[in-house]
């Protein structure tokens, strides 16, 4: 693990809280670290071996919710790479979205899209929600911030820091606690100038200077703050959707999609980013479709497939096909180039033609009767299962 | 920069002129294979029975007839160039001067119209886009559906039954009083004869422009940037004037500066309506008398009205919109 | 290798959605312009039945929209009049709607050439204000019911063809008419199966929404008195004629036939939109 470890190091820094460092935009080499005192959260015990990682190790974070879920799983302090988490910000259970749309002539159906969608996200740790294309997983950022579409109707629990999370609530706190980076730059509103956009038309010195500084940190200069978004090259665009959500200090940062079609180097910068808000104590739900960038930075993965999450699995246990425990996610790893570059046949059943039971079943080998009854979401090792066959 | 804007500005002049001229072309073609003798329609056959043939051919000359339509085209072009826009056959002046006086009166009208009717219907365009589905977009699509069907003369009417014959509060016609002399006619006797016809003409404009700028809103409220400016908890207002406010202008533009055409056609209706002397009226009366020199000069006016608010349009347009403005000339 | 696989039925219950409303409305509307249009031709004679005994009479039961000074019966010269005016509006809309598909589509796809002369065709007719060509044009080919048909025809066209215009020209571009077209499937296959699903809609409600526009303009123009003959009372010419005695206090003249061109106008508009809404994919699900 050691090597994953050196990697982490050499990938990511971690940050105080603002006014500390503000570096170019370089790595760390060597890691030089500070604490962020907000959490008391340590990214590598190794490199600080500090009396403050005790602080966390202390406090479990079941103990800042409510009732028991079995859905939570924690750290696990035993793990030399593990990662302090802090209380838990986001909890998701049993989330379902479905449409209302026309079928032939004039009858109105339900069209589920995401069926049953469990995510835990603690302060401080990168969750990833990984999935293809058209299974749904750009819906739960939307779901999260209560912008569904008018014909959506969402179903599940969904718990902010313990609390539910009712769309009143919800209203109170988008735009400040919890913030979303958006996919591309049709989301910016063309005639406005990117300063006043960014600061939602706020004049005061203060979030000016809040402002500055955070372009210093993510090297974008003061004359993006008069400039339209069309000027933007498609890098700084991105650097600049992100400034938007960093300017109230977010608990909860949900990253839809960030890097379509970019450009490797920018792609990982941008992860990079991510990896920071997520060590300067907020969580990260990061939703893609890019699982080999995801393993780079994030803590833990969900897999997504056709409208249900099928497995969730630290990080780590990516590094070795067998840690894996559903057989798509094995099929996704093995997908990846460096790992055989093999395919299963078959696609992802449109959301009509849903099979009973296990939504994999058709194109898995594995395949019994039993699959197609309706199959729990299981705790496995250290992870979550909806598989019969898993070990 | 400058000289880009220069010469793109340039271009579309040159443009609208082309237009002009062929719009004249177009207009006095249509007049020349007109069957009508414009003897008979304003002489009158029984006149024309009794006449001799030197009469028949002195009228037909005074009418124009009997000259290969090319060489009197090009006559009257050269004419009309130079400002002689020749003499109208129906009102026995210039037709220059009938113009004038007609034009002033028209123009009354129909800025007051157009302003009002832009002013009015942005406003409630606006609203009923941001406020889609509740009751008030309701009431205000329902509004629109019923005037925009009503058609412009019969407004004029109803608004001329109602408060000229019925209630007897504003006068049934002309522009200004009958029977006083010129110098005695004050402003607020043309301001009280021209209350009708500006009402009807706002009335109708509204509408269009209210339903059109409502179209634009929505989509406004349904793009991306509205979903993300909610998901950063804006609120409503800050919304609106933020991003929707900005984003309604450019397209609301286009449209005000489109509602010309419009107005032109609806004060033709409702000066007939209300016998007030304006450019339409005698548009009416050039056309049902073939007055050749008063229609063509009526339709190139119009047209470089048409043609001129498109124009001032797109400049604004590049005035307005930061993207033609920093991009360069589109 | 795809098991068997057994799927889950959807929801599925009789409820009354916004669609059906706008069937509901889209029925009505069409019925009553039928019913006037077709109660309207048989109506011919009535409608110049004079009858000197009841002149000028005020909305009465016998006679529910009053009667004029020649005695005629309001109701059925109203009925009449919206027939001719729907007939007049209807043929003259769906000729100038044909044309504009041909030129639409013509600009789109025939060239720089062709294009630059349509769009200038354009530019120029719509630089004069709508009436005032329809006066030019009535002039131009005389007067009576031939100049305002035909008036209206080639006046129509334009708004229409720029939409389909640029329509087409998007499609062009658009991916997957391009990737059609790389597959190597052949333009009549690309145009039936991939074009015309998209532009039918579109043109079709293009079409229907150019009935009231007609019918208003016709309905204009005669008033203006470039129209039809008092024997052939379309709904200008009984306006029209109404406001000479409006001053007298026959108020009825001028407001029930009015009201009727209103309600089929309105009526066009109602089932045009609805119509957009129901076949229009872009708002299908609201």
């Amino acid at each position: 693990m050691s090597d994953k470890q050196q990697e982490h190091t050499h990938m990511h820094k971690v940050n105080s809280t603002e006014g500390g460092r503000e570096d170019a935009l370089g790595y760390d080499e060597g890691g030089v670290h500070e604490h962020s005192h907000h959490h008391g959260y340590a990214r590598n015990e190794h490199i600080h071996g500090h009396a403050a990682a005790d602080q966390v190790e202390n406090t479990y974070p079941h103990e800042h919710e409510h009732g028991g879920y079995d859905h939570q799983h924690h750290g696990h302090y035993h793990n030399h790479h593990s990662h302090k988490r802090g209380e838990t910000i986001l909890e998701i259970k049993n989330m379902n979205i479905s449409f209302t749309q026309y079928s032939k002539g004039f009858r109105q159906i339900q069209l589920p899209v995401i069926k049953d969608l469990n995510v835990t996200i603690c302060a401080g740790e990168m969750v990833a929600v990984v999935g293809s294309s058209g299974s749904g997983k750009s819906l739960l950022a939307h779901g999260v911030m209560g912008i569904l579409p008018y014909n959506a109707t969402m179903g599940g629990e969904m718990y902010y820091q313990g609390e539910p999370l009712t769309p009143k609530r919800i209203k109170k706190l988008r735009g400040n606690e919890i913030v979303m980076v958006p996919q591309s730059t049709s989301y910016l509103d063309p005639l406005m100038k990117m300063g006043p956009q960014i600061k939602k038309g706020r004049k005061d010195e203060k979030t000016a200077k809040k402002l500055r500084t955070i372009f210093k940190r993510y090297s974008l200069d003061e004359s993006v703050e008069q400039q339209y978004p069309f000027e933007l090259s498609g890098g700084m665009t991105r650097r600049a959707l992100i400034a938007t959500a960093m300017l109230d200090d977010p608990k909860l940062v949900v990253a839809d999609e960030p890097t379509p079609g970019l450009h490797m180097n920018v792609a990982k910068r941008t992860m990079d980013h991510f990896r920071e808000l997520a060590d300067m104590g907020a969580g990260v739900l990061l939703i893609t479709h890019d699982l080999e960038l995801a393993l780079e930075v994030a803590d833990r993965v969900v897999v997504f497939y056709a409208g249900t999450t099928i497995e969730e699995a630290n990080a780590e246990d990516f590094a070795h096909v067998e840690n894996l425990r559903h057989p798509y996610t094995k099929a996704l790893w093995q997908a990846i180039p460096q790992n055989g570059f093999t395919y299963v046949d078959g696609v992802q059943p449109y959301v009509k033609d849903m099979p009973r039971g296990c939504p994999f079943g058709p194109r898995c080998s594995y395949y019994t009767e039993q699959c197609s009854e309706s199959i729990p979401y299981q705790r496995l090792r250290n992870g979550y299962v909806r598989c019969c066959h898993a070990k | 920069m400058v000289k880009q804007y220069a010469i793109a500005f340039g271009k579309k002049l040159v443009r609208v002129i082309l237009l002009v001229i062929a719009v004249s072309i177009a207009a006095f073609a249509l007049m020349t294979c007109s069957p009508v003798d414009p003897l008979q329609a304003n002489v009158g056959q029984a006149a024309l029975g009794s006449m001799s043939q030197e009469q028949i051919e002195k009228l037909q000359e005074y009418w124009g007839q009997g000259q290969p339509p090319v060489t009197r085209y090009l006559s009257w072009a050269k004419d009309f160039i130079r400002g002689d826009m020749g003499v109208s056959l129906l009102y026995r002046q210039s037709v220059s001067s009938v113009i004038a006086v007609k034009l002033v009166n028209s123009l009354f009208l129909m800025i007051t119209a157009w302003l009002l009717s832009g002013l009015i219907g942005f406003f409630i365009g606006v609203i009923a886009g941001m406020n889609r589905g509740k009751l008030i977009d309701k009431c205000i699509k329902g509004y629109c559906l019923i005037i925009s069907s009503t058609p412009t003369f019969w407004l004029a009417l109803l608004l001329l039954m109602i408060f000229g014959v019925w209630l007897k509060v504003l006068p049934i016609g002309l522009s200004v009083p009958i029977g006083v002399e010129a110098s005695g006619v004050t402003f607020l006797d043309r301001l009280q004869h021209a209350v009708l016809p500006a009402a009807a003409l706002s009335i109708l404009g509204v509408s269009n422009i209210a339903l059109h700028t409502r179209e634009k809103m929505i989509d406004i409220c349904e793009s991306d940037y509205v979903l993300f400016a909610k998901a950063r908890g804006e609120s409503s207002w800050q919304i609106f004037w933020h991003h929707g406010f900005r984003n309604v202008l450019l397209p609301a533009i286009t449209l005000q500066f489109g509602a010309i055409s419009e107005i032109f056609g609806g004060s033709v209706l409702v000066e007939q309506v209300f016998s007030y002397p304006g450019l339409g009226q005698a548009a009416v009366s050039a056309g049902l008398g073939s007055d050749m020199p008063l229609l063509m000069a009526i339709t190139i006016i119009s047209a470089l009205f048409v043609f001129g608010g498109n124009l001032i349009a797109n400049i604004l347009y590049g005035i307005v919109d930061p993207r033609i403005r920093r991009g360069g000339v589109r | 290798m795809m098991r068997r696989t057994m799927t889950v039925p959807m929801e599925n219950s009789f409820v009354w959605n916004r669609r059906k409303t706008l069937l509901v409305w889209l029925i009505i509307a069409v019925t009553f312009l039928t019913v006037v249009c077709i109660a309207g031709m048989y109506c011919g004679e009535a409608a110049r039945a004079t009858d000197f005994s009841q002149k000028n009479l005020a909305p009465c039961l016998a006679h529910p929209f009053g009667t004029d000074w020649l005695g005629r019966d309001m109701f059925v010269r109203t009925l009449r009049g919206l027939s001719i005016s729907i007939l007049i509006g209807v043929s003259a809309a769906t000729f100038s709607a044909l044309m504009a598909f041909l030129l639409g589509v013509s600009a789109a796809t025939l060239g720089k050439t062709v294009d630059g002369i349509i769009t200038w065709v354009i530019d120029l007719i719509m630089g004069v204000p709508h009436l005032l060509l329809l006066i030019l044009i009535c002039v131009a080919v005389g007067k009576g019911l031939k100049g305002v048909i035909i008036g209206v025809a080639l006046t129509h066209w334009t708004s229409l063809t720029r939409l389909i215009r640029g329509e087409v020209m998007q499609l062009r571009e658009s991916q997957y008419i391009k990737i059609a077209k790389k597959l190597g499937k052949s333009q009549w296959h690309i145009a039936l199966k991939h074009m015309i699903p998209h532009l039918l809609p579109q043109f079709i409600v293009g079409l229907v929404l150019l009935f009231p526009h007609a019918i208003l303009h016709e309905s204009s123009i005669t008033f203006l008195g470039f129209g039809l003959s008092s024997e052939q009372p379309a709904i200008g010419v009984i306006l029209s004629e109404s406001m000479k005695y409006l001053v007298t206090g026959n108020w009825w003249l001028a407001l029930f036939p009015g009201i009727m061109l209103v309600l089929t106008v309105a009526f066009f508009y109602v089932a045009g939109e609805n119509l957009r809404k129901l076949i229009d994919p872009s708002s299908a699900h609201e």
